[in-house]
This record gives structure tokens, C-alpha cells and sequence, in this order.
């Protein structure tokens, strides 16, 4: 389950002059590269001029506080956006060399490219065998019920789920418990064997013990997705990333090496933030 | 308020509270009143409707020793169809009862005898000697019903003691039917012809039959429509179309038309399906067009609401795996929201069942003998054949009046009750 073809080059784009965002924005084998991104509602300017890289097999935590506009990003990435009436999207993300906003991108098909986990988890009301078979089932992954039968289990096993679940498949996935049931639904993203998995404070509606099972899961996921996570936690985001980037009023404010953030912030909003002083 | 002690603090919030649960026990008791009210109402309704109804569910039958005499049906021996068709039947029937009661010689009282009997009796003689021709000649025992004042005479509805000009029988037709009844000749038995004839203009022979028919037939054609339009468009609205002028104009129209007079309806129906179409005049298929109209509001308007009350994150779920619109609404949105829709379908199909004014319009009012046999022959419906017994003077038709206001409530009742069972079946647990 490689990530990405191997022939495609993957370019970064140069960063923009005049950046402000505080540390080094760009990767080394960057997968996306987000340039110049403004989110409006409306009237309401949600992000400002983002740039940032999202590398391969890296875990990128996002951070800050409430409505600074790092789920609206990461919700960018998908395109998950369009879904909101009156919201406006400008700036360039690219994948694999090409604008997701592109005429000709399907926005079908980037979604299977960049799965989503969301914050309350929202298993369909189907059996656990369905929630998992759907997505491989509408995009004709598998070509028989064998071949299917085998995503699944490979699916629920990566996510840490099927040793729970193999006995009831039959179940209704929503009558598993809250940590489970997040599972349920990491596993239901990778089946569809996506690039890119985008989490939005995937923990926030769980208890320490699940919430540590999904982080355990994170970091093996991360050998094979380029994995952006949207955290309240910065125990949670030093545990997970490699990468941490710190969002405040809709500006991207640093970036850098996980390690390097919590240990040594470079821009005083950053500092001011990891030290406790508001958020 | 610092200064206050805590127990000073705890005498004000006692007070309150005495007057807070007087209150809630005031109002749960308003509650319960307008509850028991509605009961009572209900009940008091239903009661009178079943009290005046039962009756017709029972009708007075006679049975006659028939001749089929050869020199009244056919004097001549030729055994030709039109002469069997065209021979007085009445007669058999008036021979029969002469001979029950062979005083009654005078012209008049015949009459006045054969009024015992259903003008139905003539009818069904005709048709038993068309069948069978072979009969003729012979003596057979057949039942017929009663002329509809003898069928009141039986249930007590006629006041044996008020003067006899006063009376719609004479006091020698009530000691006729004594004398037959003691005969056990006359009887009551259950009225199937109630559930299965036509309209008549005589009550003893007139059922709901044909509106039951006009109304499952309209009814189907106002479902087999509105249903798939409504929820199409209720899905249209909600999740595809964008929020705009346009929109906002078409939701406040829907909400408008919702409150439309349904007369206004049949004047469209009336206007655009009969007269610019050219449709049938009558029939259930312009019926089930104009409730179309009327029911479509109440659906969109319900089935908005239910793909309104399903959760986004279901919505997100499915688009962030990578499901088109359609299939996020086919495969998650819809089937959710289908207990919701077929409810609103049910309310308005309900109404649809009750609504008269609109059927005046497009002429399902008119007397019709025969039942429907399709969606395109005359017929009315239940609440229109209620309200053309209501306007009848006789008494019999005071009863069917009822009775076929139980019909068309247990109608809905089966109605409602269908639609509890698919809404199990649809309901799933989150």
C-alpha cells in the first residue's frame, strides 16, 4: 500500500515572497503544497494567505486556538468546503503537480485520494461490514465479494478494530462504543485506500484510553499516508507529529519540526500559546 | 445580596418554589383538561356516528315463492331473448305475493303489497330467467330485498302508534309485514349490498361499493404522483439547489399553496384537466390529478423537514469517502429520511381522502350507478357519495349516511395503520 505512483515527480512549489508565516513552510518530499490560501464565509475572511507543504508518511498536527481557522484549512483540502453555501476558496493546492481546483479535477476523485475523520464519529447506520464495504463498493474497488470481504478485513485490522469486531459484522456499526466507533471510521477512510488522510480532533469526543489507541494507530498509519491532523491537545500533537504548524486568527504563524516547536517557538504568538498563556 | 444569610437565601427560594410547582401543576392540569376534552369529543362523535350507522350494516330481505310463470314471460312460446327480456317481471313478484295474501284483490292494495318489495326484484328476476331460460315454467324460492320502508319498519324506526296518514306505511302494509315476518319470509340480515353496490336513488339497494372503488382509485392515482414528485422535489430543494432568489421564491410559494382553499384546486382542475385537456369528466384519474395539486405542498413541506432533520455529519461522511451527491442522498440521506416523508405522504394522503369541494369541480358529484371499473370511468368518492346521502330526504339514507362515514374512517384507519408498518419497516437505529 505504497502511497503515491513512483513516477510522478513530486515538485514543491517556491514560497511566495513577503510570507509571514515563521519557520520553514515547504518539506523535503512534499505530497500537497498549499499556496496563498484565503477562505471566505461570506464576508467573513477565514484564512489568510496560507502556505505550507504536506510531506509524505509525516504526521502534520495543526494547532491553535478555537476559530483559527485550521479545520477550515484542512477542510480545504478535500474540498469539503464546497459543501458550505457562501464559502469562497482562492490560492493554489496542489497535489501530485496539479490544482485540486482545477476544472478538470473531479471532486469525486480527490476524495478518494484524501480521506476524512471528523470530529464526532459518524458511522453510517448500516452494519459494520457495510460502513466499511461502502466506499470500496462505490468506487469499484473490489471486483468480487471475495476481493471485498478481504479489503474489509484488512481495513478494520489496520485500524486496530478487528480483533473487536470480527464476530459481529452483522452488527450496526453505531452500536459500538465512541473509540471504537472512530475506528470504525479510520477504517472505513483507508479502505477506500486514500493518499492523504485529513483528521479533525478525531480524540476530542473520546475517553484517555481510546484516545490513545487512536494515537498508537496514527503513528502506524503514518508509515504509509501523509496524515494532517487538526488537534486541541499540544500533548496530543508532540505525541503524534513530526511536523507542527500553529494557526492563529487565520494566519499560519510558524511551522517547523514538532520537536523544535514545543522546545523552541520562534514567533511570540506561538509561545505564547505552547506556554499555556491563552487558547 | 451579600449581606443576605444562607438561611435568609433558603426561605426566598422555598417561597419561589411553592409557587413554581403550584404552576407546573397548573399547567399539567390544563394539559390533561384539553386532553379529556378531546377524548370526549371523539368519542361523542364516533359514538353517534356508530349509534345512527349500525343499522345499515343489517337490511330487511323477503323471500317470495316465485312462478316463472310461461304466460307472463313469454305467452307466445317462442323463447326469443327480447321477449324474455322484455316481459314484466313485476308481475311474478305482485303473483307471488297475491297469492301469500289472496284477499287483496283491489288494484290500489296491490300496489300498495308489492311496496313491500324492492323495485330490485323485477330486475334480478330478469336476469336469473336471461341465465336461465330452462326456469320458466317452474317454481323457485328466491330472496329480494324489502322496499326500504319495510326495512325501517323492522329496525323501529317507524312509529307504529303516530296516526297512519302520518305514517310512510299504512296500517295494512305494517300487518302485511307482521304476517311475513312471523313467517320468518322477511328478515334482517347483513346488508352486503352496503359494502358493494353502487349509488341508488332507492335506499334499500344503494352501497358505497363504487365510491370505495372511486376512492382507492383516486387515491392511487394522487399517490402513484405525488409521492415520487414530491420527494423528488423535496430533494431537489434541499440538497442540490443553491440558496437564492429563485429558491426563496419557489419555498414561499410551496408554503403558500399549502394554504390554498382546496375549492381553488378544483377550479383548476376544472379549467386546465377537463377543459384544455379534454380529460374525462368524473373520473379518478382527474380526481387523483387535482389531489395531486392539493397533497403535493403538504409531502414537499414534510419531506423537507425530514431531510432536514438527518445530520450533517451522516452528509459528511459519505462525501468525505468520496460519494457523489446522488449516492450520498440515494444510499444514506434518503433512506433516513423515508419515516419522516411517509409520514407527511400519509397526512396528505388523509386529507386527499376527505376532500370534497375540489371533486364538485371536475364533476365526481354526479349520480353514478355503476361501479368504476378504471381509472378513467365516472365514479365518486366516499366523501362526496356522504355528502349527495346526506341531502337524500329518506330515512333509510339517513343510516347509510353513517354507515359510510364508518367506511371512510376505517378506511383511513387501515390507511394509517399501513403506514405505521412501512414506517418500522423503514426506521433504522442510530
Amino acid at each position: 500500500m505504497t502511497s503515491a505512483p513512483p513516477h510522478v515527480p513530486s515538485l514543491s512549489l517556491p514560497v511566495p515572497e513577503g510570507l509571514k508565516t515563521v519557520g520553514r513552510v515547504t518539506a523535503d518530499d512534499p505530497l500537497i503544497c498549499a499556496r496563498n490560501v484565503n477562505v471566505y464565509y461570506g464576508d467573513k475572511h477565514a484564512i489568510r494567505e496560507v502556505s505550507i507543504d504536506i510531506a509524505r508518511n509525516q504526521v502534520l498536527a495543526m494547532i491553535g486556538p478555537s476559530g483559527c481557522g485550521k479545520s477550515t484549512f484542512l477542510r480545504c483540502i478535500n474540498r469539503m468546503n464546497d459543501t458550505i453555501e457562501g464559502a469562497r476558496v482562492t490560492g493554489a493546492i496542489v497535489l501530485d503537480g496539479r490544482d485540486i481546483h482545477e476544472r478538470k479535477q473531479d471532486v469525486v476523485q480527490l476524495r478518494a485520494r484524501v480521506g476524512m475523520v471528523f470530529q464526532k464519529p459518524n458511522p453510517f447506520p448500516k452494519t459494520i461490514y457495510e460502513n466499511v464495504a461502502y466506499g470500496p463498493r462505490i468506487h469499484g474497488l473490489a471486483a468480487d465479494r471475495g476481493e471485498l470481504d478481504e479489503i474489509v478485513h484488512t481495513s478494520l485490522q489496520r485500524a486496530g478494530l478487528w480483533e473487536e469486531v470480527k464476530d459481529r459484522l452483522g452488527n450496526p456499526g453505531t452500536s459500538l462504543s465512541g473509540g471504537q466507533q472512530q475506528r470504525l471510521c479510520i477504517a472505513r477512510t483507508i479502505a477506500v485506500n486514500p493518499e492523504v488522510i485529513l483528521m479533525d480532533e478525531p480524540c476530542s469526543a473520546l475517553d484517555p484510553i481510546a484516545t490513545a489507541r487512536i494515537e498508537d494507530l496514527i503513528d502506524e498509519l503514518s508509515a504509509s499516508y501523509a496524515i494532517v491532523i487538526v488537534t486541541h491537545s499540544m500533548q496530543q500533537a508532540a505525541r503524534v507529529s513530526q511536523r507542527t504548524a500553529y494557526f492563529h486568527l487565520g494566519d499560519l504563524i510558524e511551522v517547523g519540526e514538532t520537536d523544535r516547536i514545543f522546545t523552541n517557538p520562534r514567533h511570540k504568538l506561538t509561545e505564547d500559546y505552547i506556554t499555556g498563556r491563552f487558547g | 445580596m451579600s449581606s443576605r444569610t444562607a438561611a435568609q437565601t433558603q426561605a426566598l427560594v422555598q417561597k419561589s418554589l411553592r409557587r413554581r410547582y403550584w404552576a407546573e401543576r397548573r399547567f399539567r392540569a390544563y394539559g390533561l383538561a384539553a386532553v379529556l376534552f378531546g377524548i370526549l369529543f371523539v368519542f361523542f362523535l364516533i359514538g353517534t356516528i356508530v349509534a345512527r350507522g349500525y343499522p345499515a350494516f343489517r337490511q330487511a330481505y323477503l323471500t317470495l315463492d316465485i312462478h316463472y310463470d310461461a304466460a307472463v314471460i313469454d305467452p307466445e312460446g317462442t323463447r326469443s331473448p327480447d321477449t324474455v327480456a322484455g316481459a314484466n317481471y313485476n308481475t311474478l313478484v305482485r303473483n307471488s305475493l297475491r297469492q301469500l295474501f289472496p284477499d287483496v284483490q283491489e288494484r290500489a292494495d296491490v300496489r300498495q303489497l308489492s311496496q313491500l318489495v324492492s323495485n330490485s326484484a323485477a330486475h334480478q328476476l330478469q336476469a336469473r330467467v336471461r341465465e336461465h331460460p330452462e326456469l320458466i315454467g317452474r317454481h323457485e324460492k328466491r330472496r329480494f330485498l324489502a322496499g326500504a320502508d319495510v326495512d325501517q319498519l323492522l329496525k323501529g324506526s317507524i312509529d307504529r302508534a303516530a296516526p297512519q296518514e302520518s305514517r310512510v306505511l299504512n296500517d295494512r302494509q305494517i300487518a302485511w309485514a307482521d304476517a311475513l315476518r312471523e313467517r320468518a319470509d322477511l328478515k334482517l340480515e347483513f346488508n352486503t349490498g352496503l359494502l358493494l353496490n353502487g349509488d341508488s336513488r332507492e335506499p334499500e339497494q344503494a352501497g358505497v361499493g363504487g365510491a370505495v372503488l372511486g376512492s382507492v382509485f383516486t387515491l392511487l392515482v394522487t399517490l402513484l404522483l405525488s409521492f415520487p414528485i414530491g420527494v423528488a422535489a423535496a430533494v431537489y430543494l434541499e440538497e442540490f439547489a443553491r440558496r437564492n432568489r429563485w429558491t426563496d421564491v419557489i419555498e414561499v410559494n410551496i408554503n403558500n399553496l399549502a394554504a390554498v382553499p382546496s375549492i381553488v384546486f378544483g377550479l383548476l382542475g376544472l379549467a386546465v384537466f377537463l377543459n384544455f385537456f379534454g380529460l374525462p369528466r368524473s373520473a379518478p384519474l382527474v380526481g387523483g390529478l387535482v389531489l395531486t395539486l392539493l397533497t403535493l405542498p403538504t409531502i414537499i413541506i414534510a419531506s423537507r423537514a425530514a431531510l432536514k432533520g438527518v445530520p450533517p455529519s451522516i452528509r459528511e461522511a459519505a462525501l468525505g469517502i468520496g460519494a457523489s451527491r446522488l449516492q450520498m442522498v440515494a444510499h444514506h440521506v434518503l433512506p433516513l429520511a423515508m419515516p419522516g416523508m411517509l409520514t407527511g405522504t400519509i397526512i396528505g394522503m388523509a386529507r386527499a381522502l376527505g376532500e370534497t369541494a375540489p371533486l364538485l369541480m371536475i364533476g365526481m358529484v354526479a349520480f353514478i350507478v355503476d361501479r368504476p371499473q378504471g381509472i378513467t370511468d365516472p365514479a365518486t368518492v366516499l366523501p362526496v357519495q356522504i355528502y349527495l346521502w346526506a341531502d337524500s330526504p329518506e330515512r333509510a339514507f339517513i343510516e347509510r349516511t353513517s354507515a359510510a362515514i364508518m367506511v371512510l374512517l376505517v378506511f383511513l384507519i387501515v390507511m394509517n395503520g399501513l403506514a405505521v408498518i412501512l414506517r418500522r419497516r423503514f426506521e433504522r437505529r442510530w
